[in-house]
Parts: C-alpha cells; structure tokens; sequence
C-alpha cells in the first residue's frame, strides 16, 4: 500500500493535518447545504403563504420558548397514514419565513403541522390548562400560567425589526404598525380590523383566550388556529423531479 | 501591572453587566447578566489581591491540575445530567411530575428535554473530552500544555458557559434547534472559550518532542475544528436586541433544518465519536498493554470517518419537504458510514489481541471493551434506521431514543468511565482505584441499565410506529394518536428503571472515585510527571 506510507508527512506536521482535515469535513456540507439556497425547485410556488401576524408570531415565540417542538413535529410526511391522519403532506413552502424551523424530530404527541382549525379555541385553551379534562391519557405537561402570564409587546417592533433582518418579508407598513395589528388581531369589530386583513390577507381576528386581558394564551391559540391553514391546495400541483 | 490590566477589564465586564441586568427585557437575559457580575466580580476582587505580587516561578513538568479538575466535573455533570434524564424518563410515564401547580414552567419537559441532552452531552460529554485530551497530548507529545493558565481559561470558562446554558433552558432561554439550543450570548462565549481549546491543544502538538502526531490527536484535532465550524455556522442569528435573549436565525424553513441537522449529526459523529475515539486510541491500549491493532486501519478509517460523517445529516430530514436529492444522498453516505465505524471498532477490539484473559481479571478493561461493542452496535443500527424505509417506521418513535442511548449510554458513558477509573489513580498518586470490586458492580448495573433502556425502546418505538399506520379492511386508521400514548405507559416506566440503574452505577463511582481521592487505602505517592511517550 504505497500510498499509506506517504501518509507520516501528513503525521509530522500539526498544520498539514488540520488542513487536510478541515477541507475534508466541509465537502458534504457544502454539497448538501448550499444548492438549497439556489436550486429554485427547493421551495414550491404556492399561493396564500404571509409572514406571520405579531400576534401570531409572538404565539410562535411562547411555542419555541416552552419547547413545544421537543414533543411535537410539524412536518407531515407524504404517507399514507400521516395524509389520513394530519392532512395533506407539508411542503416546504409552508415553512418559508420558520426562523428558526419547527419540523421537530419526536411525536411524544401528534404532529401540529396543520392543527389550525381543527379545534375550538375553547377546546385549545382548556387542553393547554388541563391537558387531561380532555384528553385523559395525555402525558403533555399543563401551561396554565399561559392564561395568566400578560403577554409583553412592548418590544414588538424591535421582533419584527429582526426577522426583517434576517430575510422575513415583512414591508416598512407592517414593522410601523405592528402593535395595532397586534391589538387588531383580538377584536374583529376593531378598527384596525380592516388594516389587519389588508397586511395579512386571512388573519383570523377574535379573543383567543375568551378573557378580557391579553395574555401569552391568546397568542399561542392565535399560532396554533393558524398552523398548516394559509396555502390554498386546490393551487398546488407537486414538482415530479424534487 | 498585567493584574492591574485584568482588574480594569474585570471591572469594565461588571460595569457591562450591570448595565445589561437594568435593561434586560426577559428573565434568563437578566439572570444571565448576574451571573457574569458574580463572576467577574470575584475574578476582580482576586486580581486587586494579587496586585504587587511577584510573579510565580514557571512550572515544568506535565500540567495535571486541569485534567483533575475536569476529571471531577465530568463525575459531577454525568450524576446531574443522568439524574434529570431519570426525572425526565418519569414524567413521560406520570405527567404530574411536571410539578407545573408548584413550580410553574420551570420544570416542564420542554424545558428539562434541553437541559438533560447538553448536561451529557456538553457537560459530562465535554468535560470528559477536554480533560482527557489535555492528557493524551501531554504524554503523547513529550511536553507541557501549550499558553500556560489558557488552559484553566478554557476550563472555567467552558464551566461558566454550561451554567448559562443550563440556566437559559430552564427560564426560557432557547433557539430551539436541538443540541444548539443556547441563545446568541452564549454561543459567543463557546466560540471564545472553543479558540482558546484549539490554541492550547494545537499550540502543544506544535511544540511536541515527538516526530509523529498520535492517533488519538489526530481525532482529537479534527474533532476540535469541526465543531468549531458546526457551532459557527449553525448558531448564525440576528439578536432582537443586546438585552434581551431572543434572536431569529439567519436561515429559515428548509435550508434551516438542513443546516440544523448537518450540525445535529455531526455533534453526533464529532462531538460523540471522533472525540471519543481520541479517547479510545490512548486508554484502551494503555489499559490493555498492547499496541493498537492496525496502523493502517487507523489511516483508513480515519479518513473516511471525517470524510463521510458529515454527509449523513439529511437521515433526520427523510420524508420531510427536504428536496428528494438531498434525502437520497444523505441515505446512501449514512449505510456506507457503516464501514468506517467498524473500521474503529475492530482496531479497539482487536488491540485486546494477546490480551483476551485480561477481561477475566482487569474490570476497567471490561468496561472499555462493551464501550467499543456498543459503539459497533449502535453504528450498525444507525446506518440501518438511515434507510429510507426504515425510517419511515422508526423516525419520530422512541425507537431513535433507543437507538441514541445505546450510543451516549453504551459508547459515550462506558468510555468515559473506562477513562476516570485509568486517569483517578494515576493524577492524584494512587497505587491502585479504592475498590475493582466496585469498578465490577458499576459495570453490571450499567450494562443493565443499557440493556433494559434499550429493549424498552424497540418495544415502545416499532410498536408505536406500527399502531400509528395500522388501518382496517375498509382502509380506516385503527388507532387515535391517544391509543399509542397510553399502550407506552409500562415501557415508559421500564425505561425509567433502565435509567436507574445507570444512574445508580454513576453513583458508585462516584463514590469510589471520591475514596480513591481522600485516599483511602491509598499507599506512597509515586512521581506523576515522568514523561514517557505512548508511542
């Protein structure tokens, strides 16, 4: 094996070694991670996917927080029980402005990708503060204090500032109004209502959490009735070659 | 002056932070900025004190008080991380242990999960991989720690950075991607402390008295770098604010899980196996007292390791919306990673070549031979549940807690233990450990352990997988997602006392490590620094 034994220059100089290593540890990431950012068949051409609301997006950010993703997945795989179970398979579009992504890897619990909808607010509200009244073998911790934590908005802007940073398409309008879209979002009859729908086309608008304060269960209600609802699917026609 | 020089930057620090604890906009922010006040309170107190001081004398000889220090965090961080994965394991069984009516959420699963995978991962996993990396390349280099008190820099300072993150979990703290949980500040402070690592290990490989680089610290080295290149890549973000925790990372939705999995494998194949190959390399042949099997082996699988490890991220991703391409080649690159795992394993086994009796006698040997079988086991089963189909069944299961486990509990854990009872004796002076015997008793209840965590978790994940696409003759889904949860409630007990058992085994060395210390039954000391390379 004449080519090994070349291999004791490699063993005598400390720097040669490290640059040989680094250089072979960075090919497959560069193979598998950067194409993703050009290939243009990487995320689908849909219709109906925004930015989230600040309501929604601070909801996002109790989810995050409480590591919701720990037991719960939001990808729905394209089989056959999963389709049946959960509804049509995630496409990547649907997670386009996931800072960071919540795809998970564990279903302690079932899979939230597309949960919005599927049960009142009430339903939601009572399940976060007694998982059990509902679902009486459930395992999930309870999140009462949700209902009675006050949700901060006073940073809302510098939020949305952020994810505008780092690539979300959220327009100067959006960031100017973000804490009346915020309020808009807890009343229908408001007057921000109809700048709400404007910014958000299909912004689902009522008090979440049925109490008169604004507390962080309205906004994790608010994501959760939102999740897996905005791409119209009677538009979708999947790309063969992916 | 260079004291004085450390006390004004000392107190500048205090300044910033107590400037940040008035502004912070969330709890683990400002819990955060405390915490370094403390710190960097004491550390400014302790350079006024040592203003005017002569300098110390330069000490020769190996630099040993860092790797005792890490030695006994490592003992510490592995009780700790064991004991909240055993919490954790029964509050998938009673949900009441959440304690939420007492304690709010701080002590939910969602909360403990982080806490429990970087306590072994990063405190018990981490400190076991610096320590013992700064006693490999001493005795395989010929020479002293490279850069002097850096090293206690990179000691404390990786301490400090475990407590931020730990704490972080708890008081909400997260960016949520798995294994690279801690926020913004925190991954600064790693990449500092992480630099300081490099130069210290890279700095005495540079100054070794031996022409060859060994083994071991070829795979210390490239685990080294390429965490540092995961870490800084992975942990890219846009900070909402300086005073608060929260950031957005740069990367969104598919190019995000990507990225996060090419960093969730490899602290996986770098982190969990090519540090702890370093580790295999040094202490099996040093325990066995034979040479390492193969050469040649070692070069080849070296290689390839590095090589095709960082391939195999997109084995998480199978199914999902990542494009087909990717899926494809992360399966085919994670089957062929079966062929340099093995490659390490036999050349761990085989070194015991000459040596098999050993095993009847020697229990520290024993210990790091089922390390090394478990390493075989768990890399052919990864490759396994990295084929597509499979996968399909065991991904989101408990079967890949099972498959995990089998890994950190059998391979990590078992190594690790290996190394404390080689190194204990010989840092602090002693003859011989305080007692074989109980070495003997740790190891059954830890392979125990092993065994009833694992087989738990097959039984628990295939079965779930199964229940989860079952339908009738008229094509219906048979079971309610519920169905599952509660047909798991005894293999999640099982499992739980699986985890006992571990921990249990922890526990006595701990306290055989702690008699080996005090010294009891300890006889003379013998000189420590006598500069023998491994070679």
């Amino acid at each position: 094996m004449g080519i090994l034994d070349k291999h004791g220059a490699i063993e005598r100089s400390a720097t040669l070694l490290m640059v040989l290593s680094l250089l072979v540890v960075s090919i497959g990431g560069l193979v598998q991670i950067v194409p993703l950012f050009y290939l243009e068949n990487t995320i689908e051409d849909v219709e109906g996917m925004r930015p989230y609301t600040p309501l929604e997006l601070a909801g996002r950010d109790v989810y995050v927080r409480e590591g919701c993703y720990v037991c719960h997945s939001q990808m729905i795989r394209p089989l056959r029980d999963e389709v049946e179970r959960y509804g049509p398979y995630s496409l990547a579009a649907e997670s386009q402005y996931d800072r960071p992504f919540q795809w998970g890897s564990k279903r302690t619990g079932p899979d939230l990708a597309r949960v919005g909808g599927r049960y009142s607010d009430q339903w939601q509200v009572d399940h976060l503060i007694d998982p059990r009244s509902v679902v009486p073998v459930s395992i999930m911790p309870s999140y009462a204090f949700l209902a009675t934590t006050p949700l901060d908005i006073e940073f809302i802007e510098d939020r949305i500032r952020a994810d505008q940073m780092a690539g979300v398409p959220y327009s100067q309008e959006m960031y100017d109004n973000a804490r009346a879209d915020l309020l808009a979002q807890l009343d229908p009859y408001s007057d921000g209502y109809d700048g709400l729908q404007e910014r958000y086309p299909g912004a689902i608008a009522r008090n979440f959490d049925g109490q008169e304060a604004l507390t962080e269960m309205d906004a994790l209600v608010a994501y959760l009735q939102m999740l897996g609802t905005l791409v119209d699917f009677s538009t979708f026609e999947p790309d063969e070659s992916r | 002056m260079q004291h004085m020089v450390k006390a004004i930057v000392l107190a500048a620090i205090v300044l910033a932070a107590a400037i940040a604890t008035n502004f912070a906009r969330d709890l683990a922010y400002q819990v955060h900025a405390i915490i370094i006040i403390l710190v960097a309170g004491y550390l400014f107190i302790r350079e006024i004190g040592k203003i005017g001081d002569k300098p110390l004398p330069v000490e020769t000889g190996y630099m040993d008080g860092v790797i005792r220090a890490g030695v006994i965090a490592t003992v510490f961080w592995g009780l700790t991380g064991f004991t909240v994965g055993v919490w954790i394991a029964f509050q998938l069984a009673f949900p009441s242990l959440n304690l939420t009516e007492w304690t709010g959420p701080y002590l939910n699963f969602g909360r403990l999960r982080p806490l429990h995978t970087s306590a072994v991962i990063f405190a018990f996993g981490g400190n076991a991989l610096i320590a013992t990396s700064f006693y490999v390349v001493q005795r395989t280099s010929a020479a002293r720690l490279f850069g002097g008190n850096l090293a206690w820099f990179v000691f404390w300072g990786y301490q400090l950075f475990i407590v931020l993150a730990a704490t972080g979990y708890l008081l909400g703290g997260t960016q949520s991607k798995e294994y690279a949980e801690p926020e913004w500040y925190v991954d600064i402070w790693l990449t500092i402390v992480w630099v300081a690592y490099l130069v210290v290990f890279a700095g005495t490989i540079y100054k070794r008295k031996e022409p060859h680089i060994y083994v071991a610290n070829w795979f210390y080295l490239a685990f080294i770098l390429t965490i540092a290149m995961l870490h800084i890549i992975n942990n890219l973000s846009v900070p909402v604010s300086i005073f608060g925790s929260k950031s957005v990372s740069m990367f969104a939705g598919v190019q995000d899980a990507m990225v996060q999995w090419w960093y969730g494998h490899n602290a996986v194949g770098f982190f969990l196996t090519a540090g702890f190959l370093g580790m295999m390399y040094y202490f099996v042949p040093k325990q066995a007292n034979r040479p390492v099997y193969s050469y040649k082996l070692s070069i080849v699988h070296f290689w390839a390791l590095i090589f095709l490890y960082i391939w195999a991220g997109p084995h998480h991703l199978f199914y999902t919306a990542l494009p087909d391409w990717a899926q494809t080649l992360g399966m085919v690159m994670s089957v062929v990673l079966w062929m340099p795992s093995w490659g390490g394993m036999i050349n761990g086994l085989m070194t015991l070549s000459g040596a098999w009796d050993k095993l009847r006698t020697d229990p520290v040997l024993r210990i790091m031979v089922v390390s090394i079988a478990f390493y075989g086991m768990s890399t052919f089963e990864g490759p396994m549940m990295a084929i597509k189909a499979v996968n399909s069944l065991s991904h989101y299961t408990d079967w890949t807690i099972g498959h995990v486990h089998s890994g950190a509990l059998g391979w990590n854990g078992m190594i690790t233990f290996g190394a404390i009872y080689f190194l204990v004796p010989r840092l602090w002076s002693r003859e011989r450990l305080y007692s074989l015997k109980l070495v003997n008793t740790h190891f059954w209840l830890a392979t125990i352990g092993i065994v009833i965590y694992a087989s738990s978790m097959w039984v628990s994940g295939i079965m779930e997988g199964l229940m989860w696409r079952e339908v009738d003759a008229q094509g219906f889904l048979v079971n309610a997602f519920a169905d599952t949860v509660a047909a798991k409630f005894p293999l999640m007990i099982i499992r739980g006392i699986g985890g006992l058992f571990y921990l249990t085994g922890g526990i006595v060395m701990a306290y055989n490590v702690w008699k080996t210390i005090t010294g009891a039954g300890a006889a003379k000391p013998k000189q420590a620094t006598n500069a023998i390379p491994a070679e």
